[in-house]
């Protein structure tokens, strides 16, 4: 168990390592200067310092310089934020955008799966099929729409909650709804795809002719065998909530890691992008790792397999 | 599957698809409501332009809506004879139309990009979804948005289904190492979140609508090359694919002409989904700012002047919002309707 776990850290490793790699690609192939797009034209010896400054030119050194502080979390200096290193900014923004993104997760779980059993037992019923319309909508419509729509109906009309921003309990709730509802969307489809397989099966007509209470057999047998591939659909869709969470950012103005993303590729902040970037992967890296090793404990079947 | 007992299976593989097609009424009406935004898209300028669809100025009679239209598509305006008044830019027709002209105005007298006195009004008779912040009629906007996402749509997904079946086909026909490093080139492009690809891609270039269908088009091929690619795998040991290599048919020629035609209707169905989901791109970009740029309408660019404006003038918000959605429902109905008309065992079982 424990030998899986590090050596799929290692791998994890090495995939960062990768994707570290291409986005400093990336960062050094975009034409364009950081400094140029300053209010003032500098001449051409201040840039050149400037550059020298920020290691811009020698590509080499800074590819080593800035895996040598990441190792300690040191990402360097922003060139967007004066004051700031980019460290101090994710420590600031990582918070916010975990909080939203596990909320999200937390209330997909919760209604996509009681909507997903429901609908399964009762087949084909009123509510399976407006369940069924509303997985539609939460799959077909991307977040910008529906969190224009929260905001709309319970900002300005209903005034229940403030329009946008972040610090009080207030401000949570529509952000993480609208940041659930495709991954609500989801789990509810995949739950009720794996209750009608379970269901189907022969030990629950076993468990039935037994005679035991329709209530155990839904939720001591099928249930169990149905949240396998929702558990397994957890991990990524949890680091996605957390990482890719950056249009709900903007439309409710959170202050999360996401603008942070979008603006430093837009102001070609380097030092953020690659550690925006990073922190990004990581997320995602351990996340899965996270879910994997879950998975081989919840369903023994698997440990063997589990690499 | 009823029609398939009551009548004979005559007729191509084609016919079959499209009669198992049309009994799914899902389908049918999804299908209705692409050909009515098609419609809509194609006559914009028709249903909403500042400028009359037939008037008579000075003596004499003039048709300015009908020739912009014309003037839309491609190669066809030469038809058009220039010097008409109504062509010339900074031309007022509303203000030099007399109100006792005859002239008969569009649905919607307004061009998208008309600036009018009354910003930010609700919907009223003059305005039925009411103005913009800059006192644009949104009815004409969102008709005029429609023209994008249809474009956007079309172009970018024709660019993806022409380099997605070429490689498709050449991978699946050729097999081994060309399918081994074609599949591996499908594999690295799946494996990169294509909407951060886009951003990034639209950093580099110019944020505009062109660039916007190359680039949703470049990354979203991989779907329609594996669904190629696997039909091609099939179609190659049919016995008429065989028989037409036993004549001497050389590999090109069987690929366009003999397997092509067979494949089609399950790449289709990847298309249709596709061209759903390069509308949300589309919307998406133009929302962040990356895509379409204002003045010009399109439904993302709507919706943000929406929200920039939501706490005066909420009643923008919906008509974006109900039109990105009918838009992709419609596809999806479509795809959905023709996925199990081309074969219901082929994609495993409807989820």
């Amino acid at each position: 168990m424990i030998r899986t776990i590090v050596r799929r850290l290692l791998v994890g490793f090495a995939t960062l390592f990768c994707v570290y790699a291409f986005t400093f690609l990336m960062v050094i192939v975009i034409p364009g200067n950081p400094f140029a797009s300053a209010d003032r034209n500098m001449p051409p010896e201040v840039v050149r310092a400037l550059e020298a400054r920020y290691d811009m030119d020698d590509n080499g050194a800074y590819f080593v310089q800035f895996l040598a502080g990441a190792t300690h979390l040191d990402f360097g200096p922003s060139f967007q934020y004066k004051d700031w290193t980019c460290s101090q900014i994710i420590a600031q923004s990582l918070p916010v955008s975990l909080t939203l993104g596990l909320l999200a997760m937390l209330i997909a779980v919760l209604v996509g799966v009681p909507v997903g059993v429901y609908s399964a037992v009762w087949r084909d019923g009123w509510f399976d099929l407006s369940a069924l319309g509303f997985v539609l909508i939460g799959i077909s419509l991307p977040t910008f729409v529906t969190g224009t729509m929260l905001l709309t109906v319970f900002a300005v009309h209903l005034k229940t909650v403030p329009i946008g921003g972040w610090g009080t309990v207030m401000h949570l709730p529509l952000p993480a709804l609208a940041l659930s509802l495709p991954f609500m969307a989801y789990i509810a489809r995949l739950t009720r795809v794996g209750m009608l397989d379970a269901l189907g099966s022969d030990f629950v007509r076993t468990a039935v002719a037994k005679g035991l209470p329709k209530r155990v057999v839904i939720f001591k047998h099928v249930f169990k065998v149905a949240f396998l591939p929702v558990l397994s659909y957890l991990g990524p869709a949890a680091a996605q909530a957390m990482t890719g969470s950056f249009v709900v950012e903007k439309v409710f103005s959170v202050p999360g890691i996401g603008q942070h993303f979008v603006d430093s590729a837009l102001n070609l902040d380097r030092g953020l992008i690659m550690s925006t970037v990073l922190v990004y992967a990581a997320i995602v890296i351990v996340f899965n790792i996270a879910v994997d090793t879950l998975y081989s404990f919840v369903d023994p079947r698997i440990q063997g397999s589990a690499r | 599957m009823w029609t398939d007992l009551q009548q004979p299976a005559t007729g191509s593989y084609r016919q079959l698809v499209w009669r198992r097609f049309r009994a799914n009424r899902r389908g049918v009406i999804g299908l209705a409501a692409i050909v009515l935004l098609l419609g809509v898209a194609f006559f914009a300028p028709l249903i909403a332009a500042d400028q009359p669809i037939v008037c008579r100025y000075e003596g004499k009679l003039y048709f300015p809506a009908i020739v912009k239209t014309v003037r839309e598509i491609p190669f066809a305006g030469w038809v058009i004879p220039g010097g008409s008044p109504f062509g010339k830019a900074g031309f007022d027709a509303k203000a030099e139309l007399s109100d006792d002209a005859f002239a008969v105005w569009p649905l919607v007298p307004y061009g998208p990009l008309e600036i009018t006195e009354d910003a930010l009004e609700p919907p009223s008779r003059q305005h039925w979804l009411g103005t913009d912040g800059s006192g644009r009629d949104l009815t004409a906007r969102m008709v005029h948005g429609a023209v994008v996402s249809v474009k956007v749509g079309f172009i970018s997904m024709g660019i993806a289904a022409l380099i997605g079946m070429t490689v498709g086909a050449v991978a699946g026909y050729l097999g081994g190492w060309t399918d081994a490093v074609l599949s591996r080139l499908i594999e690295v492009v799946v494996c990169f979140p294509s909407f951060f690809l886009i951003l990034a891609v639209m950093v580099w270039l110019e944020p505009s609508i062109v660039n916007v269908m190359v680039v949703i088009g470049l990354t979203r091929w991989t779907g329609i090359a594996r669904f190629t690619r696997g039909e091609f795998m099939r179609l190659k040991r049919l016995d008429f694919a065989v028989a037409a290599r036993a004549l001497g048919a050389g590999s090109v020629r069987i690929m366009v002409r003999h397997l092509l035609p067979n494949a089609l209707a399950p790449v289709l169905v990847t298309v249709t989904f596709g061209i759903a989901h390069a509308i949300l791109l589309e919307a998406g970009l133009s929302w962040l700012g990356f895509g379409v740029q204002p003045p010009d309408p399109s439904w993302g660019n709507v919706l943000r002047s929406a929200y920039t404006n939501l706490r005066v003038a909420p009643h923008m918000v919906y008509p974006p919002c109900v039109a990105i959605f009918l838009a992709v429902l419609v596809y999806n109905l479509v795809g959905d309707a023709l996925r199990d008309a081309v074969d219901p065992r082929m994609f495993g079982r409807r989820r």
